[in-house]
């Protein structure tokens, strides 16, 4: 593993699949009484959240505590970032206190890549989602997701499974980080949108691109429907939120097109009856909650490879952890 | 006025000779005892260079540059005239500005200063500013630009094309497609839709360098073209000037050298308005600048301090320096491979920029009698580029740790060494 995680394109498949067998053991914590691990005690995360983002804030700071790091948040709101203080100002502050990994999730693009390379700061930086990049932890996740009910039964990989990825490819760092990976691991994808919404030179990803929902879904593994923004609505992307419905929405009737074993997924948080109607996501498919659960183990296992975890997180000779 | 004897000087890059500068005037074929001697021997001597787009910064931006500072940086550059662009803070929209800003030059005496004056009324695109009146004031302005902004509206910019001609002035267009362009912050293409940055397509400037090529053919006015970026940009002035329509151009050093490959880094040095653009397009603009349908270099001289560009990509202000690296840049680009003489350097960042400037003291050979504004250029050398060298108030330079050929060794202005040696006079 890299010292940061900035894109899901830094993540070798040897690396990727560390990530998601790392999280399969930290998982499995999640069953026991004590959800708690020592492995970063004494190190200190900071989650420096310019956007607001309550589920992915919350999911790394569970990870990190189970992790037994301590774990400072540092939101936009109510703090100097909202009275004009820089990235630099802030990240040198964070530096001067000491901190060991920065968890941040910024409105610009690429605020990750300063954030480590401008010398700034020696922490580690795990991007939590910049602008309209990417958002590495959430692609490992979906796979993760994907990898626990599709793996099984592929000789432990994702292989030569079909993901559809459908929505607003354009604005979505979900699906840039979703489709690098998971061409990493070896799933074909394909994504499904309007034209208005994939991004000009989408033909050089090493993904397939459909304008057709319903000639994608009967031959997909997964589908992974992206939120819809409001404001893409009056954007002039697509005429009316109706005709985005009727056109890229998932619902019973698309539902019912799917192989037996394919799963729905869904980043969050959902425009129920926009991009997805809610006895879809509320069906046995519907794996969106378990997605949540994985996040947190997840965000543990990329925490705990860039802080140096070369062992076990977990003993494996029943010692106590 | 102390006289100078340039001894062995490559004129134009061609055989060694000697010039007198006695006067503020060139003098060819006679020596003088009392002279001080610049050895130039290896040297080419160019006529002083002209830059038809500089930022100066001043009135407003005093942090990022002043008429002084940046007139020093040109001058490191071999340039003996610069255009002042409008951007500034006041607009430079009234004759009282553009005089201000001509005043300060003359005061710092590194540069003539030419002030460009606004189009439209604090570059806002409503309503045409007093063109008359700055054309009319001491500083003589004759280049009007909205540069930063396009006058987008394709009535206002009939209108001001038409205006101009009574004082034979020239508008300068910053073609952007407002709309097109919305947040835009690199070049549209695959590598924006890779870093999940907003992408500003070539078609956004092509489509405005078209309607504005038809227009000034409809009306009969003179068009310039600020910092060309795009092939298709190319394309649409050589077809315009096959028309007869006169239609002038400009290409930045940046854009004749970098790619938008840049970008990839997310540091905001690269950021630039135009961006950055593909290989296939840095190689139609140097095609283009060889075959004349480019006309000009002009830098585009763009400062900033350093806090607005020490930030996220999104956050910091678009623009580079390019004043002290200019004339290496075009060695680089355009002499070295072959595609430009020095004759032909002379003509597209002196004698062209002046034309279209209709700036009388510059841009003139280096013959018997023209005024002595001479930079003497060392092509044989190699340097690596520190921005803490920068005489420029500003270290926003995209070049810092390249590698570049050539040195401006000495520079004349009106007879009087600005540089020597390659340092400030």
């Amino acid at each position: 593993m890299n010292k940061h995680l900035l894109s899901a394109a830094d993540l070798s498949r040897d690396d990727a699949e560390l990530v998601l067998r790392t999280a399969e053991e930290m998982r499995s914590l999640a069953d026991r009484p004590i959800k708690k691990l020592p492995a970063l005690r004494g190190r200190t995360v900071v989650n420096l959240f310019f956007e607001d983002s309550t589920r992915t804030r919350i999911s790394f700071e569970a990870a990190a505590k189970r992790l037994s790091a301590d774990v400072i948040n540092f939101s936009a709101k109510g703090s100097s970032l909202s009275k004009g203080e820089s990235l630099k100002d802030t990240a040198l502050t964070l530096e001067a206190m000491g901190c060991d990994a920065v968890v941040i999730r910024h409105g610009a693009s690429g605020a990750p890549h300063r954030l480590a390379n401008s010398g700034w700061v020696r922490a580690s930086v795990v991007n939590a989602g910049d602008g309209t990049h990417e958002h590495p932890t959430q692609a490992l996740l979906d796979a993760f997701t994907m990898w626990r009910h599709l793996g099984a039964r592929n000789g432990g990989t994702l292989d030569g499974r079909r993901i559809a990825i459908v929505g607003d490819v354009l604005h979505s760092r979900v699906a840039r980080s979703n489709a690098l990976l998971l061409h990493t691991l070896g799933a074909e994808v394909t994504l499904v949108a309007p034209p208005t919404l994939f991004p000009v030179g989408v033909e050089s990803w090493p993904v397939e691109t459909s304008y057709d929902l319903d000639g994608v879904l009967p031959k997909a593994d997964a589908v992974m429907m992206l939120r819809v923004q409001r404001e893409r609505m009056s954007g002039g992307f697509f005429p009316t939120a109706r005709e985005y419905s009727r056109r890229y929405g998932l619902d019973g009737r698309r539902m019912a097109t799917l192989q037996d074993h394919t799963i729905v997924m869904h980043p969050g948080p959902m425009v129920r009856g926009m991009e997805i109607t809610a006895d879809v996501a509320d069906s046995d498919r519907s794996v969106i909650v378990e997605q949540v659960t994985n996040g947190v183990a997840v965000r543990m296992a990329v925490l705990y490879l860039l802080l140096g975890g070369s062992e076990p997180a977990i003993a494996t000779d029943g010692a106590d952890a | 006025m102390s006289t100078y004897l340039i001894t062995g000087a490559r004129v134009l890059g061609g055989e060694a000779t000697d010039l007198l500068i006695r006067d503020g005037v060139i003098v060819t074929g006679e020596s003088d005892a009392d002279a001080e001697v610049v050895d130039a021997t290896g040297l080419v001597a160019l006529p002083g260079l002209v830059d038809l787009h500089t930022h100066l910064r001043e009135p407003g931006r005093e942090d990022a540059e002043t008429v002084l500072t940046g007139t020093q940086a040109a001058a490191m550059g071999g340039f003996t005239a610069v255009h002042a662009m409008a951007n500034t803070d006041p607009v430079a929209d009234t004759a009282g500005v553009v005089e201000q800003v001509w005043r300060l030059g003359r005061e710092g005496g590194y540069c003539d200063v030419y002030p460009v004056g606004a189009v439209t009324v604090g570059l806002a695109g409503q309503q045409l500013a007093e063109l008359g009146a700055m054309a009319d004031s001491a500083a003589r302005v004759r280049v009007f630009s909205d540069d930063g902004h396009c006058v987008s509206d394709a009535v206002l910019m009939r209108r001001a094309l038409e205006y101009v001609k009574a004082f034979d002035g020239v508008v300068a267009q910053h073609a952007q497609e407002p709309r097109l362009t919305e947040g835009a912050q690199m070049n549209e293409g695959e590598l924006s839709g890779r870093l999940g940055l907003a992408g500003w397509p070539a078609v956004a400037e092509e489509a405005v360098i078209a309607r504005d090529c038809l227009l000034a053919a409809h009306v009969g006015s003179r068009l310039h073209v600020c910092h060309v970026s795009t092939a298709g940009s190319v394309e649409l002035i050589r077809q315009a000037k096959a028309s007869g329509w006169n239609v002038t151009a400009e290409v930045t050093p940046h854009h004749l050298l970098l790619t938008d490959e840049l970008a990839a880094s997310y540091d905001p040095v690269y950021k630039v308005n135009p961006p950055l653009r593909t290989a296939a397009d840095t190689e139609a603009l140097r095609a283009g600048l060889a075959d004349g349908t480019i006309d000009i270099v002009a830098t585009d001289h763009a400062p900033h301090p350093h806090e607005d560009k020490d930030c996220e990509w999104a956050a910091a202000a678009f623009g580079m320096l390019g004043l002290e690296t200019a004339l290496s840049v075009v060695q680089e680009t355009m002499v070295d491979p072959g595609l430009l003489t020095w004759a032909d350097v002379a003509d597209r960042m002196s004698y062209a920029p002046a034309r279209i400037g209709r700036v009388a003291d510059h841009g003139r050979p280096l013959e018997d009698g023209a005024p002595a504004n001479v930079v003497l250029y060392d092509p044989s050398v190699r340097r690596v580029v520190e921005a803490a060298e920068s005489v420029s108030l500003s270290r926003n330079t995209p070049y810092a740790g390249v590698e570049l050929p050539g040195r401006v060794v000495a520079t004349f202005l009106h007879g009087k060494p600005t540089v020597l040696d390659g340092k400030l006079c």
